[in-house]
């Protein structure tokens, strides 16, 4: 063990002072964030108070629980009762909820210590951290480079140390990607099974809020922890969260898995990126699985269809920051310059675009050509999952393209960036769980992940996969 | 199935009314470029015939949620006003949105 299992097991025996493992990751958070950018805001009082509650519960006989004392980074689009929540905007700048997500009030109950709250695209509009209005997260792994994103500040604060966990949220995978290009594991779990309530909302029919960690082993337990029913989401799953952890080494002998050739295959896919997912793929065979590939014709739809129903959801989603409720207002003579003021001035370039987009995309004459058709791709890619399944247990394929690039790289051509996504796009439509494993190294020495997916409800499978792709992986897998 | 027309700058103008976004005229030039790039790409999506296909909305079977009817404690009405721009009588203050009396 070690980690966060490790982490929440000495603190629990009392070996080990919540206190004292809070105080180590602050400081390295002092000694480096200053460089990394991970973190919009650090929590350090608050953890300290909250890592006292721990140890006093500990020296009374209570068990804190499975994440006692274990320093958590949340997402800066989770809302957190009374602290600043920024989605890395301007129009949010200075907000405090008046409530916390639910999955901040699970880790919290599960005796977790919140460090702070992580950088972001802004609203999540992203893949490189680029778009965050308070300056870009750099890679821990190579600081001249981008981390991935959207969630790249969640996925660099694991990376760099300063939190052994940390949760995120993927649309069309912000969570996988960064994952990918930092070098650690991230989960987008199964579509309607970890509350959203809270999750301040992209594109709704495609959120997630999702793990990351160093180990599949120690993103299984913060799953544990966040997934499951929720009164406050009426989109979140009834059926009970089928426990992950029991499971984790039960192998793949047997397992049918199969490489998906039009990822594989996708636009922009490196060879030593294709070369790690074939090697993957040697590693569960000689595991004992059943290895093919298999064809998923219309996920190379994915990426037009998800860059149309995205924006329009967006569109929809942030009508709401009209300078009347919360955030930022300019003022005007009335009403709608108040509202396009305020707009102009709050949101950055990338969420404009999105909003444009996807208002056109909705606009009467355009709405069937692009919104319904989107719909309609969406369907397909269902139905050829469907049939994927019916013979495979688990697919894999590349999570990104390439390695972490350079800053600036892509930030001036906006499809560029968008098909950063282009492997990871194809579950969130469909809704199904998927996750990155750090297998080996690529270009310059950089982490590559591999994606395993599943169909939905399927995270049993998919981690036990990801288990064995983590102990075959060379050089050991996770930074 | 023929695709739609590229999108000109004074679409652009239209949707940004609709969208309530107060955009510059180097903005509203960017944006032409940039989004019929996006619709390019997006041209293999709307040319293809799909008139058999149902569209999906959402990717799981949704029911609608009930619960019973039970007073429970919503969020605070101070914290919800305290984080408003402009507040007047416990209520959201706005410009003008009628003529003046």
């Amino acid at each position: 063990m070690s980690g966060a299992r490790q982490i929440a097991a000495d603190v629990r025996s009392g070996a080990v002072r919540a206190r004292d493992v809070v105080e180590e990751h602050l400081e390295r958070i002092a000694a480096r964030d200053g460089e990394i950018n991970a973190f919009n805001l650090v929590l350090a009082d608050e953890a300290r108070a909250t890592a006292d509650a721990v140890d006093a519960r500990v020296a009374a006989g209570d068990d804190p629980g499975p994440l006692a004392g274990v320093p958590i980074a949340l997402k800066d689009n989770l809302c957190t009762h009374g602290i600043p929540t920024t989605c890395s905007s301007r129009i949010l700048e200075g907000w405090r909820p008046p409530y916390d997500a639910t999955v901040v009030q699970r880790v919290a109950a599960a005796g977790a210590v919140a460090v702070g709250k992580a950088n972001l695209d802004e609203f999540a509009m992203g893949s490189s951290t680029e778009n965050s209005a308070f300056g870009p997260t750099r890679n821990p792994r190579d600081p001249s480079r981008v981390p991935g994103g959207s969630s790249g500040g969640s996925a660099a604060a694991v990376a760099a140390g300063f939190a052994p966990l940390s949760l995120g949220s993927d649309t069309g995978g912000s969570i996988r990607q960064p994952a990918a290009l930092c070098g650690v594991v991230g989960v987008k779990p199964t579509y309607g099974s970890v509350s959203r309530s809270g999750l301040i909302a992209f594109a709704s029919s495609l959120d997630q809020i999702g793990p990351f960690a160093t180990s599949v082993a120690d993103a299984a337990l913060l799953l544990d922890v966040i997934a499951g029913p929720d009164p406050l989401d009426s989109t979140s799953s009834p059926e009970a969260h089928v426990p992950v952890l029991p499971v984790l080494d039960q192998g793949v002998a047997g397992l049918r898995i199969g490489i998906v050739d039009e990822l594989v295959d996708a636009e922009g896919v490196e060879p030593e990126v294709r070369a790690a997912v074939l090697a993957a793929a040697a590693a569960l065979e000689a595991a004992g699985a059943v290895v093919d590939r298999v064809s998923v014709p219309s996920v190379v739809y994915g990426l037009s269809a998800y860059y149309l129903i995205a924006p329009a959801e967006a569109s929809s989603n942030l009508a709401r920051y009209d300078g009347v409720r919360y955030g930022l207002r300019v003022d005007g003579p009335d009403l709608a310059t108040m509202n396009a003021r305020t707009r102009d001035a709050g949101f950055g370039p990338e969420v404009k675009r999105r909003i444009m987009l996807g208002t056109y995309a909705l606009s009467a004459g355009y709405y069937d050509a692009y919104y319904g058709k989107a719909q309609k791709v969406r369907t397909l890619i269902v139905r050829d999952f469907a049939r994927a399944y019916g013979t495979f247990d688990a697919l894999l394929s590349p999570t990104s393209p390439t390695v972490a690039f350079p800053f600036g790289a892509k930030a001036d051509n906006p499809l560029a960036m968008y098909l950063s996504d282009v492997c990871t796009i194809p579950t969130n439509l469909a809704g199904h769980p998927a996750m990155s494993v750090p297998f080996g190294t690529g270009a310059d020495g950089l982490p590559v992940g591999v994606q395993v997916m599943a169909d939905a409800v399927q995270e049993p499978v998919m981690f036990r996969v990801a288990q064995v792709l983590e102990a075959a992986a060379p050089g050991g897998g996770a930074a | 199935m023929d695709t739609p027309a590229a999108i000109t700058r004074a679409d652009v103008e239209h949707v940004a009314r609709l969208a309530r976004l107060g955009l510059t005229d180097a903005e509203l030039d960017s944006l032409t470029g940039e989004l019929a790039a996006v619709l390019g790409h997006a041209a293999d999506v709307a040319a293809l015939d799909l008139a058999d296909v149902a569209p999906t909305a959402h990717p799981l079977p949704l029911r609608n949620v009930l619960r019973p009817d039970v007073v429970r404690p919503g969020v605070d009405r101070g914290e919800v006003l305290a984080a408003a721009p402009a507040v007047e009588d416990d209520r959201f203050r706005v410009p003008r949105i009628l003529d003046a009396p």
